[in-house]
């Protein structure tokens, strides 16, 4: 048995990380520090690594193998 | 002369109880409620109470509880009086050692023939 | 020190390195002890995502185009995040169903039709054969910048003809390899181990070699990230250099871009290859799909900050492509940059190996067989064992392929730089999207439909990214890209339909993709699909959700002797022995043979040639219709619709619990109603009896004693027609309640002054409140006061308030005060009293019907003559006051400091019908 919403948890999860990395959301850290560069990078990798750790913490806890989605 | 405590919170009633006792022949004393039926009780030792159920505060019950369970009054002659018409009443009033009961609206002579009858077994 | 043999040797001794691991990969897996087992390395196998266009393209993205070079890999992260329901699908039907290739996943799907494997194939070729060609070029361009160093690489690859170019003996060493370890046995579905566990390997060197030059750049060449930053701060032409302005698009080409990775990522061919086909175990699936993703982020942590490296460093001539290996070779270094150069080629050698299995498998497949199943020559006819044959036209696939390739390289390889042949081919490759997700999910998409689907959007294809890339490199005349064919504008190969400001890849994939999926779903929705197409549709829309066994019922007729013999050909003897083993041995040739047996025959020649040549096989020996496909069908359906069975019985039952809870609820309730109703009755009982008691008594008084005195005799009448008042009075408000509560209390509602009315009331009830002692005050705060009532029951409720406040007033000195004022929108009348006031838990408890409020010290009850209510008249009070629209409630007396009861009614409205008002007002009758 998988867990009953494992389904439901990784939707939410593919619709949170598509809107993280599309704009409008990526927009406001689109802002040059006070030196020049963007902040742009740093957020996407920022969003990517909280995205990643989410599904590791989904896929290893809240779903067993002999389920099915 | 036996002396009769009425005790009622309708005045009317009460007024009428006290008439018939008198014209039975009886001293009579009476309280509104709970509270001053005891106290008439302590003051008056009267010899028969006619006792409503339904007073303000301490209920009818309560009284005749108090009553029966000091040895004194263990067997002082008490007449219950109801409006209620439940079976139910009657014999929570019985179980708690009422010697009669009473239910309004009553027969005058029959109520004057039970106290009656109570004072003369009790003498 | 970098000396052409060491480099040579270096790159050579890398590659034979590979062998060995492939080698001990498939010895292993023949002694049963698979390397490849295991969940990571199922992970670095996708990792063959990361090309040389990783390894060397993104750092050149990232200088030129900002950090857009992050969506191609953020795309496959959200694939692989869908993994569990997409690849996981794809898995369990390419088990079950023998796929050996995404042309073969697709020409299944559609009814296993061999023309649309043949033009995925062909589609595929075109497409990636480029991206081929991208590798071996990074392999050229990054030994000769080895070499030349601080030389411009310059390819000489014109004056020195291909045998002085590395990358043509890198392919040919490819071509070996390929060949040893992708084609060892017949069946393209059984994992190629060795191969998977070198590509696997090669994922590793490539991401250690890209962080080791990261680490070098960042901590060695600068101190830390902070410092190189800072420095690239303060360097004005870098001011935009990350943000999104820097994007191709902006915004839109950000999105295009990041749709355009997730589904090239799930329809190249070797990610196809090593997600699906090479899937060993598909509960790796899950762990992959967070492992993988977590790859993609650590190899791409230094790619800006080695762009910005390079860009700082200024190597004016530098190509930013090839910033990852000039920038430890600018430090006099010669070991990193030798590293660096093995992982480019590992990154590049692993997509070669696994995207040329994929083509060739389905070249050989889905373009070579059919060819020759049609010819007369090769088939039935001849007597030879064909399975030599196909395992050779694999080989000559691959090494054409190879060669197709390197020539792409040699001849046109300059034309375009590296990141746009990568992009260019990941736009083919999103062709196949359309007929592969939807043939996943929707059962309806025929084979026509995804046919032309296919033809329309890489005709699409063709005309806004290849055709103006040819111009681009001067093979056409450009005029076309400017102004359109014939002149017209509209039809502009980067701005079709007049859809400018696009970026071309963003442009490309939506027209493309709104014709492919637009013609397919349109062509579906009007055309028929066959019965095996209706089982194929079936079976692959429904492999996750219904456990279905793939188990084709054979009808048709053959022998035991015709089907060896076809196997034999085509498998070779060891295999026929495995897949006709469970026949009796004693069997003879002309004894026919059980279906299960015909359906195993199948699956394993689709293993080696594909589904469509597996069918058009097995249909030629057997006899009568192949396969019982009502059967099959009636099976699905059966399973759909018992689950559909299922489902509703569920919910029957669960409505069936609801109403059972409902009905329990219902009787509790009428049993609580039940129990009211007993109490009311034994109340009614008891208040009709008080009066009726002292009615008798003294009409049996009155009887039995004529010589009562006159004084005496009128007191006793008078108490007897005062109780028969009270009694009548009782009856009359007992009517009331009732008709309150089953809502038949008849209003007479009218527009009315309020006002005048208190003033009427207060005249009633003021001599009979003199009489008792009580001071009656009343302050109207207003003119006049329009409210909608009915006269007679309002006077009744505010007689009942001056009534109750005069009963409880104080013992000394009863004073009663009535106010009446405009509150908002409302009239307030308010009554207090300067008695003990009610308590707050009693507030409500007075409108229940027989409350009595309890009134505390001796004999209160007689004091002034003031009889005791019924405990009926707050609660009908309230009952009209709600009927009219207002509200009735207790609050603290403000002035007198006792009770105070508050009456609150909506003010008229001005010239509104008296009827409407009073409807719209009317609240429900209280229980």
């Amino acid at each position: 048995m998988k867990t009953p919403r494992f389904g439901e948890r990784l939707v939410a999860l593919i619709v949170l990380a598509a809107l993280l990395f599309s704009p409008p959301l990526i927009l406001p850290f689109d802002r040059t520090a006070n030196g020049g560069l963007s902040w742009l990078p740093l957020y996407l990798f920022l969003a990517w690594g909280i995205v990643i750790a989410l599904a590791a913490w989904l896929m290893e806890h809240g779903y067993d193998d002999q389920g099915g989605a | 002369m036996p002396r009769v405590l009425v005790v009622d919170d309708e005045p009317n009633i009460v007024l009428s109880l006290e008439f018939l006792m008198q014209q039975a022949g009886f001293d009579v004393v009476t309280a509104g409620d709970g509270e001053q039926a005891l106290a008439r009780v302590a003051e008056q030792a009267p010899d028969l109470i006619l006792l409503d159920i339904s007073l303000p505060g301490i209920s009818g019950f309560d009284v005749l509880e108090q009553l029966r369970a000091d040895p004194v009054h263990a067997r002082l002659p008490i007449i219950m009086l109801t409006a209620h018409g439940r079976e139910v009443e009657r014999e929570k009033g019985m179980a708690l050692g009422a010697d009669d009961y009473v239910t309004k609206p009553f027969s005058t002579q029959a109520l004057v023939d039970k106290v009656q009858a109570l004072l003369d077994e009790a003498r | 020190m970098r000396t052409d043999p060491l480099v040579l040797g270096v790159a050579f001794g890398y590659l034979a390195l590979l062998f060995v691991i492939a080698a001990w990969g498939d010895r292993r897996a023949e002694q049963g002890r698979s390397v490849i087992g295991s969940p990571t390395v199922y992970t670095l196998s996708i990792a063959v995502y990361c090309t040389a266009w990783t390894f060397y393209g993104s750092v050149g993205r990232a200088a030129e185009y900002g950090p857009s070079f992050l969506m191609i890999y953020l795309g496959p992260t959200l694939a692989m995040l869908a993994s569990p329901f997409v690849i996981r699908k794809m898995v369990r039907i390419a088990r079950a169903q023998r796929i050996t290739s995404i042309a073969d996943f697709i020409s299944a799907r559609y009814g296993k039709s061999g023309s649309l494997g043949a033009l995925v194939a062909l589609i595929a070729l075109i497409g990636i054969t480029p991206y081929i060609a991208l590798q071996l070029k990074a392999i050229t361009l990054s030994h000769a910048v080895l070499m030349n160093y601080p030389e411009p690489p310059g390819l000489r690859l014109v004056e020195e003809g291909f045998w002085a170019d590395k990358s043509f003996w890198v392919a040919l060493v490819l071509a070996v390899f390929i060949i040893l370890f992708g084609t060892r046995y017949l069946d393209a579905s059984e994992r190629h181990e060795g191969m998977v566990a070198a590509i696997a390997f090669e994922s590793l060197v490539k991401l250690f070699a890209f962080l080791a030059v990261g680490i070098f750049t960042v901590f060695v060449m600068f101190n830390g990230p902070g410092d190189l930053f800072a420095r690239a701060a303060s360097h004005p032409e870098l001011n935009d250099a990350l943000s999104l302005e820097a994007v191709p698009g902006g915004g839109i080409g950000w999105v295009g871009t990041l749709v355009l990775a997730f589904l090239a990522f799930l329809t190249l061919p070797r990610q196809f290859q090593v997600l699906v086909v090479e899937n060993v175990d598909e509960r790796h699936i899950k762990r992959a799909s967070w492992l993988f993703p977590l790859y993609l982020l650590v190899i791409n942590l230094f790619v800006i900050p080695i762009a910005l490296a390079g860009v700082l460093l200024g190597d004016p001539g530098g190509d930013p492509d090839s910033f990852v290996l000039t920038l430890p070779l600018s430090a006099g270094l010669d070991d990193l940059p030798l590293l660096v150069f093995i992982g480019g080629l590992s990154a590049a050698t692993g997509m070669v190996i696994v995207e040329t299995i994929a083509l060739s498998t389905m070249v050989s497949n889905h373009l070579v067989m059919p060819l020759l199943l049609r010819s007369p020559h090769l088939h039935l006819g001849s007597r030879g064992n064909l399975s030599g044959w196909l395992l050779g036209i694999r080989r000559v696939a691959i090494v054409m392929i190879l060669l197709l390739g390197y020539l792409y390289h040699a001849l046109i390889g300059d034309s375009y730089s590296l990141v746009t042949i990568g992009l260019v081919s990941f736009a083919a490759a999103t062709q196949f999207a359309p007929a592969l997700l939807l043939g996943l999910y929707w059962r309806g998409a025929t084979r026509l439909g995804a046919t032309l689907g296919l033809l329309a959007g890489f005709a699409v294809w063709i005309y806004t990214l290849l055709l103006p890339g040819f111009a681009q490199s001067g093979w056409l005349d450009d005029t076309f890209l400017q102004h359109g064919p014939f002149g017209l504008a509209w039809l502009r190969p980067y701005a079709l339909f007049g859809l400018e400001g696009w970026d071309i890849y963003s442009h490309s994939l939506l027209w493309s993709q709104l014709a492919n999926a637009g013609t397919l779903i349109g062509v579906s929705l009007f055309t028929q699909q066959n019965r095996l197409e209706q089982t194929q549709a079936a079976l692959f829309t429904g492999a996750l959700h219904t456990s279905l066994v793939y188990t084709p019922l054979w009808q048709g007729q053959t022998t035991r002797g015709e089907l060896e013999a076809l196997l034999n050909r085509y498998l070779g003897a060891p295999a026929t022995e495995r897949i006709l083993t469970g026949l009796a041995q004693q069997t003879s040739d002309d004894q026919a043979v059980p279906p299960e047996v015909i359906a195993r025959a199948e699956r394993a020649l689709a293993g080696a040639l594909g589904s469509a040549s597996a069918r058009v096989l097995i249909n030629s020996v057997v006899r009568g219709e192949a396969l019982d496909l009502e059967a099959v069908l009636s099976i699905l359906d059966t399973t759909s619709q018992t689950l559909e069975y299922n489902r509703q019985l569920e919910q029957k039952s669960r409505e069936l619990a609801k109403v059972g809870e409902e009905l329990r609820s219902a009787n509790e309730r009428l049993r609580e109603l039940d129990r009211l109703k007993d109490e009311f009755v034994a109340m009614v009982s008891h208040e009709l009896r008080t009066p009726l008691t002292s009615i008798r008594a003294f009409a049996e008084i009155l009887r039995d004693n004529h010589d009562l005195p006159d004084d005496k005799r009128r007191h006793f009448l008078d108490v007897v027609v005062l109780e028969s008042q009270r009694l009548s009075r009782l009856i009359e408000e007992i009517l009331d309640l009732a008709r309150l509560e089953s809502g038949r209390l008849t209003l007479h509602p009218q527009r009315l002054d309020l006002a005048a009315l208190v003033r009427q009331s207060v005249d009633a009830v003021h001599r009979v409140q003199e009489e008792r002692g009580v001071m009656l005050e009343v302050a109207i705060d207003t003119d006049e006061a329009p409210v909608i009532g009915d006269p007679d029951r309002l006077e009744q409720v505010i007689i009942n308030l001056l009534d109750n406040a005069g009963k409880f007033a104080a013992d000394e000195n009863p004073h009663v005060l009535l106010r009446l004022e405009r509150h908002k929108q409302h009239y307030r009348l308010s009554v207090e009293d300067n008695g003990h006031g009610i308590g707050e838990d009693e507030r409500e408890r007075v409108f229940e019907k027989f409350h009595q409020i309890q009134q505390y010290g001796a004999g209160s009850g007689q004091v002034r003559g003031r009889p005791r209510g019924s405990g009926l008249g707050l609660p009908i009070s309230r009952g009209i006051v709600a009927h009219l629209g207002g509200r009735l409630w207790v609050e603290n007396a403000s002035t007198l400091g006792g009770a105070c009861l508050v009456m609150e009614l909506p003010m008229a409205p001005a010239g509104i019908e008296v009827q409407e008002a009073v409807k719209k007002n009317k609240a429900p009758p209280e229980r």
